[in-house]
């Protein structure tokens, strides 16, 4: 069975560099549980509040990703410029982003442990640009996202944008998640 | 083969191993704390089955550190979870909150209790686990489901990473600090500069400092997005580590032909006293560049800036002085904590030298380093700016969106904390 979507779709989300995970999800809402359902929708809430305001939501900013009485955002992609996620190891990242409905960033780079977080924890797709794409998607723009052919489609501007190719990381997110990719490897039993 | 090659080889059963390569390996000790612990451990339970036992208790650390002196409900329930687990499971290496094993902030408290031995493999749930190759071995920071799979089978996957080496040539003047020299590195390659890659350490200048000195360095090579920081063990590490372990360990070095990224040289005597401005540990300026801004708070803490060493650089400069703006003292471990209180500088205990001068004594925890519940200690709310000697300085970091961080060594803390404004060790160093 294969767990990525072959097209995923919705409306873009845009930010700049180095935004961290303590804007991510900020620190102060770590304390929540992660399954307890009436908490982890706290999750959905803070995606992406610790962003300053002026950088929430290019070119514009002011906007937030989850307004403040929503549990999920109306984003579905988050296009972001270098080094997305960097920073702090948590997982409450990737989870936070997944959690408000976000299936997949496009990010030119990002921190190692976001990546492996979001990738080992099935919780979205983190694509890598082929160049800059901050200044060329606006937020709100409609996208779309082939994932197996790797190219992403503003239907608002009609640009297309090739994407690097997803490499060995794809067999853990087709798996799902690590477990399910360590399973298969007969790694561990099932 | 580099250090971080050979470790990884090792561990993989394997002869040799090359960078890009994605091996499976296996982990000498996972550490996990309040934060990243309850979530670990409900993955672990999803995945294996609520009565599953962790593959290995004696290779289980749990060190609760984040959110520890705090009224919220939810903060305690964490550090409660992490006890009924470790009760269930028989963890002999828990340290719990309220009892005399609590120790404090995780990175220190590795090295302090033994669990950094050369040669091994160590995994934490925390991205500065970068920390404990300062020991010469390999060490890096993971998620709760990486964490999870190991809690079951001992195992991780890990892509080889690249080494970048930095030497360190000199001896290093008494106004600088390993704080300046890390700070530096980061300025030049930028907070991506080590992405995805080991940052092997080396030199004159780097066997010359202490082993709290060597983790400051490994400690923030995750804010150049290192892998790893890691440097080679030598007589002082086996010293450290013999009188805390009887564990037995392996020193691994880099062979002379090891391949690496890049090299970089630095000659410390031409070096001089910097900051990362905010909001980012790249942003460097000298301090002579930026003196005689104005501040509102001065913090001395963390797994970066608040192990002995640093508290007594600071106590240097602050005895028979007053701090002019709200300075808050963080001792990283109860045993540092103990320690403020037996160790002197020019006859004084370190505790009295900064209380006489009116700063702020904090209980050991990562307290305001990030941020934290509201009722956190030294936690910012507005628009403070702050020098401090932790390790990151991204926007909220501290608490407030609006504060902006000045990232230091404590001797540059210490120097400021007693004028109010962005001071040069230099100016005040005798
Ligand atoms: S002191 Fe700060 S950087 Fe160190 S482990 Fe605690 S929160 Fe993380």
């Amino acid at each position: 069975m294969d767990s990525m979507k072959p097209i995923i779709q919705g409306l873009a989300y845009v930010v700049g560099d180095a935004v961290d995970t303590d804007q991510i999800i900020p620190a102060e809402h770590l304390v929540y549980s992660l399954t307890v359902p009436e908490e982890r929708r706290w999750y959905g809430r803070y995606a992406l509040s610790g962003v300053p305001a002026d950088g929430q939501g290019l070119p514009s900013g002011g906007r937030p990703f989850t307004e403040p009485d929503a549990y999920e955002s109306r984003y579905r992609i988050v296009v972001a410029g270098t080094n997305f996620g960097c920073g702090s190891s948590r997982e409450h990242a990737p989870f936070a982003l997944a959690e408000a409905g976000c299936e997949a960033v496009v990010a030119e780079s990002y921190a190692r442990i976001f990546y492996r977080n979001a990738v080992d924890g099935g919780f979205l797709v983190p694509f890598e640009a082929r160049e800059r794409l901050v200044e060329r998607i606006r937020t709100g723009d409609a996208l779309a996202i082939d994932t197996a052919l790797g190219t992403l489609s503003n239907r608002t501007t009609g640009e297309d944008f090739l994407l690097h190719p997803l490499g060995d990381v794809a067999e853990i997110l087709r798996a799902g998640n690590v477990f399910e990719y360590a399973r298969r490897a007969g790694f561990i039993g099932s | 083969m580099t250090i971080t090659e050979k470790i990884i080889a090792r561990h993989a059963g394997r002869e040799r191993v090359a960078p890009g390569e994605n091996v499976w390996i296996d982990v000498d000790v996972l550490m996990t704390h309040d934060v990243c612990g309850p979530p670990t451990i409900d993955i672990f339970k999803r995945e294996f089955g609520e009565d599953a036992r962790v593959w290995d208790p004696d290779k289980v650390v749990l060190l609760p550190d984040h959110y520890i002196f705090t009224k919220n409900h939810h903060a305690n329930r964490n550090v409660r979870l992490l006890r009924e687990f470790a009760e269930a499971q028989g963890l002999p290496h828990f340290y719990d909150v309220g009892t005399p094993r609590y120790k404090g902030v995780c990175h220190v408290a590795l090295a302090e209790e033994g669990f950094n031995r050369p040669g091994s493999v160590l995994i934490g749930t925390d991205s500065h686990t970068c920390t404990s190759g300062a020991f010469g071995l390999f060490s890096t920071g993971v998620g709760n489901t990486d964490a999870a799979l190991i809690l079951g089978t001992g195992k991780i996957w890990v892509k080889v990473p690249e080494t970048m080496r930095f030497v360190f040539e000199g001896s290093l003047p008494p106004y600088l600090m390993a704080k300046d020299l890390i700070l530096a590195v980061i300025g030049d390659i930028g907070c991506d500069g080590a992405t995805y890659r080991a940052m092997e350490f080396d030199g004159e200048a780097v066997y010359d400092l202490s082993m709290e000195e060597r983790m400051t360095l490994t400690n923030m090579a995750i804010e150049a997005g290192g892998k790893n920081g890691v440097i080679a063990a030598d007589a002082k590490t086996v010293e450290y580590v013999q009188a805390r372990t009887d564990a037995p360990f392996e020193v691994v070095f880099s062979d002379e032909a090891a391949r690496y990224h890049s090299v970089r040289h630095y000659d410390v005597a031409t070096m001089e006293p910097v900051v990362a401005k905010p909001h980012r540990p790249d942003n460097r300026a000298a301090v002579s560049a930026v003196a005689g801004t104005r501040l509102d708070r001065a913090y001395v803490g963390s797994c970066t800036g608040g192990k002995l060493e640093d508290f007594e650089a600071a106590a240097r400069i602050v005895q028979g002085q007053e701090v002019v703006i709200d300075t808050f003292i963080v001792p990283a471990t109860t045993e540092i904590a103990a320690a403020l209180h037996t160790t002197t500088v020019g006859g004084e205990t370190l505790y009295d030298i900064f209380e006489r001068a009116g700063c702020k004594m904090g209980r050991s925890s990562c307290a305001a380093c990030l941020g934290g519940p509201p009722d956190t200690f030294g936690r910012t709310h507005g628009s403070e700016v702050v020098i401090s000697t932790t390790n990151r300085n991204f926007p909220g970091r501290m608490g407030s969106k609006q504060a902006s961080v000045y990232l230091a060594s404590p001797l540059t803390v210490a120097a400021s904390a007693c004028t109010g404004v962005i001071t040069d060790p230099r100016a005040v160093l005798v």
